[in-house]
């Protein structure tokens, strides 16, 4: 067969583009151990460092003794913040806009933290020298609790007090205590507190999301090699937004931005793990700079667990005031953010919250306010968005349960309370009281499409029947309903008010046509599990007509990839996404004009026909995109340059607005806490769907993680500080015994404003999922009184739940 | 979680491996699977400078049935305890029980003799090996001594076992026909050690039972062998009063701390429960 006579179904299906369920390319390298992490990286005559960590949560450093240390065969050095001073390294900024030691500078502030940084010929050396470095310490007071640190006359930052030990202005404003960040504040307070004061029903709850971590597989690491020669310094790391740590090494090592090539290799997930910057990096950058050579780190598992970038811990404490039908009229939140040590969360400078503000959710709220307030704590220093968007999770997490709440105290199904304050699907674009612009939506067709999959009022009757049941003493098992419809704001974002440490947050694309018709494309993101090899290749099969096997995707590399803000905050698909389309599109335009010239024809007497230009009204008469790209290199076209490139920035006009109508149904075991996910239906609603099968991998994926942490997963502290969850014993993680099977379904809505219509799916289930699951939990114990516990639901939660409401007779 | 230096032995046969351990006294271990004692070494609260690996010691491998007693090998891994036929049919609950050890990379490289000469609260095999009334032979220098399962825990870590001794063989006397049997376990996940776990071991007779023998694992510093708890059944048709005074003569026994799966009222609670329903499951297989 040839072109002539493929039908058009054919031709299309040859390019496996947008909604073909591609294989992911990725995976014959990952399924056969071939693939290049940053511990890959063997380069001749490559140091190692290991950290000396401090045991306390909160002391001075008297004193650092590293004589024994450099005793031990192998040891090359031993970097404390002493050396790193005269480098002005001992410190680095956040992406917060705060400062945080590099090695301890005189005091810790966490269990964990950095104290000095060990280099030797070996592993095994550095280990055993770390070992060596003698600290003498001297404990002050731990304060764990944020409620306390506001309270507390126990300063732990002196470095943001004045001589009269006042706290001195943050970047977020005015500080009101030396233990305060910041408070961020959106909506309308008098207008909130008037509502509330008025309405028929105020439900109130604390709402707290623990502090968990996103513990990808690979910990955090890079390999830094400074050539003396060139003066070049190559970085390879565990970088989620490459180019931003060119510029930040740059600014903060002073050495020129060209000679600064930083790379991420594959990347073994990161979720959002792998977004800020880490004394590690800095460390290998510096120690490489001193000795001449390349310098490994690579963090432990716990290490991992108990210093770089943990995520959440919000306090949430919410109002939301309704009529007596259930329609709401107000939402009100005041959240305390335990930010740890240094606040160091990745957040767009203009938000210290993040998109916090997202939280009236799905529903249509005229009036609303939010307060976060930012406080240190002696804990590790992150608040990552851990697979969500900035705090999105949270905010998902506290209106799904605040309508919960709110069902509770109306005593209302909670479906049919969601469903009746809903934003109508008219009502799009809709300015929520918080202040975005929700760009799509159709929750009502999704949520009934949910309800009516599962077999909803089924579900009641045979949880009421249960309950009867367990009354009467034949049962000992409680059925949980867990309900969730989440909107999520993904795709950081709008240039005009999303930037990191000054960054604007557009995201690019360039594509360069191959003479033969094949092509290369390379993004600013980096796609950490994500497929984006995979899928990014079909956006431009479908724009350009050029099969995706034919496209090699690359990413990570500064020297090669165009300028862009790295993946995270499911911005890859509505930002590069987008870019690559637009660049495409680029070349699409190019090459009409070539095959005009070729037809010998207007450039407008030439239509696009799936892989071709065909002149109108005469489809016989058409030149293949192959065909064109050869010509592009082969043929003087008068007007026109040789060639067939193009590059894209695109900063994005909005946000994209994911959404999705989950439910869940789980047993739990009243006597010994266990919960048994008898099911879980996921509805998402990503807009225009690239590869289904991606989609799908993408949302099992995330609802593991949101089942982890819904059901165990937490960073926990003892009072001294010390963390109680620092192995995998004791970190939960699913194994396949764990994770339920998942039914996965789907109503489209494009985005509006994005080329593609494409919205983002990656963090969908994490944002939808925890809620889920909570919300089945508590479902489980509502008729026995229940409105309000906190995850994670272990075993022993939910059965000290149980026995708080008696059930154990 | 690198370990510090040791020198690596690798003996063909018992006597060698023990005086290897004389040679070095306390600076010498022995290493069977390693699946408790690499992870020690990692995080550097186990330091050595002398691992004396026992694998290629044949004696210690293999699983024979002679008479009434069942002998398992130290080196017997956990995986084969689930796929050996001669333990499915003498004494099927070592199957169950090994089955929620750890996960199965865990179970194709841990041993038997590992597990019950740990000495860590735990582990699954100490308890259930004391349901059993298991003994482990011993080598050392001396020669050779058994220990009775029940006589061998003496605090966490801390067993009868003397420090240039090898624990060789398991010998288990073969139940009964028709023993009931059970091991019930609740753990967080899989891959987690017990919030608390039973082995139970009932004969029922004319209606009532004629031989009991319950034993609970990490609800103390050692496995809890509960005496009085068979003594609740002894004797006794299997009805609500008799298992509830023997739960409770159980639970009495424990002694178990607070950790991440919970506190100490918790897991007590836990282990009624679970103790509760292995005596159900194994009067029901009792026949
Ligand atoms: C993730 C994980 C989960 C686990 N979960 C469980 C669980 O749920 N239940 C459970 O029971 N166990 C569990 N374990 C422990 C596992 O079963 C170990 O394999 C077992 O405890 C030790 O056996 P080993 O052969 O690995 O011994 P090793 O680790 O090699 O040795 C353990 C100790 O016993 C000593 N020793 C070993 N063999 C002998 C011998 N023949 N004579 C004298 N001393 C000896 C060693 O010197 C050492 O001190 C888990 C382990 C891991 C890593």
């Amino acid at each position: 067969m040839n072109e002539q006579t493929l039908t058009p179904e054919q031709r299309a299906a040859n390019l496996k583009g947008m909604g073909s369920s591609r294989k992911r390319v990725e995976d014959v390298r990952f399924t056969q151990g071939k693939g290049n992490y940053v511990d890959d990286i063997k380069l001749d005559g490559m140091l190692f460092g290991d950290f000396v960590r401090s045991p306390y949560a909160h002391a001075r450093v008297v004193s650092i003794n590293t004589e024994e240390a450099m005793k031990v065969p192998g040891v090359v050095a031993v970097l404390t913040a002493e050396d790193l001073a005269p480098l002005g390294l001992h410190w680095m900024p956040t992406l917060a806009g705060d400062k945080q030691m590099v090695l301890a500078d005189g005091k810790v502030l966490f269990q964990g933290q950095e104290v000095a940084f060990v280099v030797a010929e070996d592993r095994y050396a550095a280990a055993d020298a770390a070992e060596l470095v003698e600290v003498d310490y001297e404990e002050l007071p731990v304060v764990v609790d944020p409620f306390e640190a506001l309270k507390s006359d126990v300063v732990l930052r002196e470095d943001t007090v004045d001589e009269n030990g006042n706290a001195t202005e943050g970047a977020h404003g005015p500080r009101n205590h030396p233990n305060h960040i910041f408070t961020w504040e959106q909506g309308e307070k008098e207008a909130t507190e008037a509502v509330l004061s008025e309405a028929d029903v105020v439900a109130e709850e604390m709402v707290y999301y623990h502090r968990t971590h996103p513990c990808p597989l690979e910990t955090c690491g890079s390999v830094a090699s400074m050539d003396k020669v060139t003066g070049k310094l190559t970085l390879w790391g565990t970088f989620q937004a490459p180019h931003a740590i060119r510029t930040v090494v740059s600014l903060i090592s002073g050495i020129a931005e060209h000679n600064i090539r930083v790379i991420s290799p594959d990347i073994g997930g990161g979720f959002g793990n792998k977004v800020g910057a880490y004394a590690g990096y800095v460390c290998s950058v510096v120690a490489s700079i001193v000795t001449g050579k390349p310098v490994k780190w690579v963090e432990d598992r716990m290490e991992n667990l108990m210093s770089t970038a943990f995520a959440r811990d919000y306090w949430m404490k919410g109002k939301i005031a309704a009529t007596k039908d259930g329609k709401i009229t107000g939402l009100w939140c005041h959240t305390t953010a335990d930010h740890g040590g240094f606040d160091a969360c990745a957040d767009p400078t203009k938000f210290p919250a993040g998109f916090m503000n997202i939280c009236t959710g799905s529903y249509d709220i005229p009036t609303a306010y939010l307060a976060v307030e930012g406080v240190y704590t002696n804990k590790a220093p992150g608040g990552v968005a851990y697979r969500c968007s900035f705090r999105v999770t949270e905010a998902a997490y506290f209106i799904e349960r605040m309508i919960e709440v709110l069902a509770i105290k109306l005593n209302m199904d909670a479906a049919e309370l969601r469903r009746i304050n809903f934003i109508k699907k008219d009502q799009f674009p809709y300015q929520s009281a918080l202040g975005w612009e929700y760009d799509s939506g159709d929750y009502h067709t999704a949520w009934d499409k949910a309800l009516e999959s599962v077999g909803y009022d089924k579900l009641r009757v045979e949880q009421a029947q249960q309950i009867e049941d367990f009354k009467a003493g034949k049962t000992r098992k409680l059925m949980g309903i867990g309900l969730t419809h989440f909107t999520e704001i993904v795709g950081a974002g709008p240039v005009k008010n999303c930037d990191i440490l000054g960054l604007g947050m557009f995201d690019s694309c360039e594509i360069r046509i191959h003479p033969t018709g094949s092509a290369i494309a390379r993004l600013g993101t980096i796609s950490q599990g994500q497929g984006h090899a995979t899928t990014f290749a079909q956006i431009i099969a479908s724009e350009i007509g050029l099969p995706a096997d034919d496209i090699t995707l690359e990413e990570g590399d500064t020297d090669t990839a165009p300028y862009g803000l790295g993946t995270y905050g499911s911005r890859s698909t509505p930002v590069a996404g987008a870019a690559t389309a637009m660049a495409a599109r680029k070349i699409r335009a190019k090459a009409q004009m070539i095959a005009a010239y070729l037809l010998e024809v207007h450039d407008d007497d030439v239509e696009w026909d799936i892989d071709r230009f065909a002149v109108k009204g005469a489809p016989e008469r058409f030149k293949t995109m192959k065909e064109i790209a050869f010509a592009a290199y082969n043929q003087a076209i008068p007007g026109l340059e040789p060639g067939l490139e193009a590059v894209s920035y695109y900063d994005p006009p909005n946000m994209t607005y994911p959404f999705g109508a989950y439910i869940c149904v789980l047993d739990i075991d009243v006597d010994t806490g266990e919960a048994d996910i008898r099911s879980f239906y996921a509805l998402d609603d990503c807009g225009t769907r690239i590869n289904p099968m991606i989609i799908e991998g993408q949302v099992h994926g995330g609802l593991t993680e949101a089942l982890a942490i819904a059901m165990g997963q937490e960073i926990a502290y003892d009072e001294m500080g010390n963390v109680k969850t620092g192995t995998l014993m004791d970190f939960f993680i699913p194994t396949a015994w764990e994770t339920p099977n998942y039914i996965t379904d789907h109503t489209t809505t494009p985005s509006p404003h994005h080329p593609i219509g494409a919205k983002g799916v990656g963090e969908s289930p994490n944002v939808g999922g925890v809620p889920c699951f909570s919300n089945a939990v508590h479902d489980a114990f509502r008729p026995f009184g229940l409105t309000q516990t906190h995850m994670p639901h272990d075993h022993w939660r939910i059965w000290k739940t149980a026995n708080d409401l008696g059930l154990h007779g | 979680m690198i370990p510090a230096g040791f020198e690596y032995h690798r003996p063909s046969d018992i006597a060698s491996a023990v005086s290897i351990l004389q040679e070095h006294g306390d600076e010498a271990r022995v290493i069977a699977g390693g699946h408790s004692l690499i992870p020690m070494m990692k995080l550097r609260m186990a330091d050595m400078g002398h691992l004396i690996d026992l694998q290629d010691i044949d004696a210690l491998k293999g699983i024979s049935l002679m008479g009434d007693t069942v002998t398992i090998g130290a080196m017997v891994t956990q995986h084969e305890l689930i796929t050996s036929a001669t333990l499915a049919n003498a004494v099927p609950i070592i199957k169950e029980a090994a089955l929620l050890i750890a996960d199965p990379q865990v179970r194709y490289v841990g041993t038997v003799g590992g597990n019950v000469a740990n000495g860590d609260p735990g582990n699954d095999m100490p308890g259930l090996m004391q349901c059993l009334n298991a003994s482990y032979e011993l080598s050392g220098p001396d020669g050779t001594r058994t220990v009775a399962a029940r006589e061998f825990y003496e605090a966490a870590y801390f067993t009868a076992r003397d420090d240039e001794e090898i624990l060789t063989r398991i010998h288990i006397p073969v139940p009964a026909a028709g023993t009931g049997y059970a091991y019930e376990k609740q753990k967080r996940k899989i891959g987690d050690y017990a919030t608390a776990a039973s082995a139970v071991m009932l004969r029922v007779v004319d209606g009532v039972c004629a031989e009991a023998s319950i034993a609970m694992t990490n609800l103390a510093d050692t496995p809890v062998f509960a005496e009085a708890a068979s003594a609740a059944l002894y004797g006794r048709a299997l009805d609500d009063a008799a298992i509830g005074d023997a739960v409770s003569a159980a639970i009495e026994a424990t002694d178990p701390v607070a950790d991440n799966r919970g506190p100490v009222e918790f897991k007590k609670h836990v282990a009624s429960v679970i103790l509760r329903r292995a005596i159900d499951r194994a009067a029901s297989r009792a026949s």
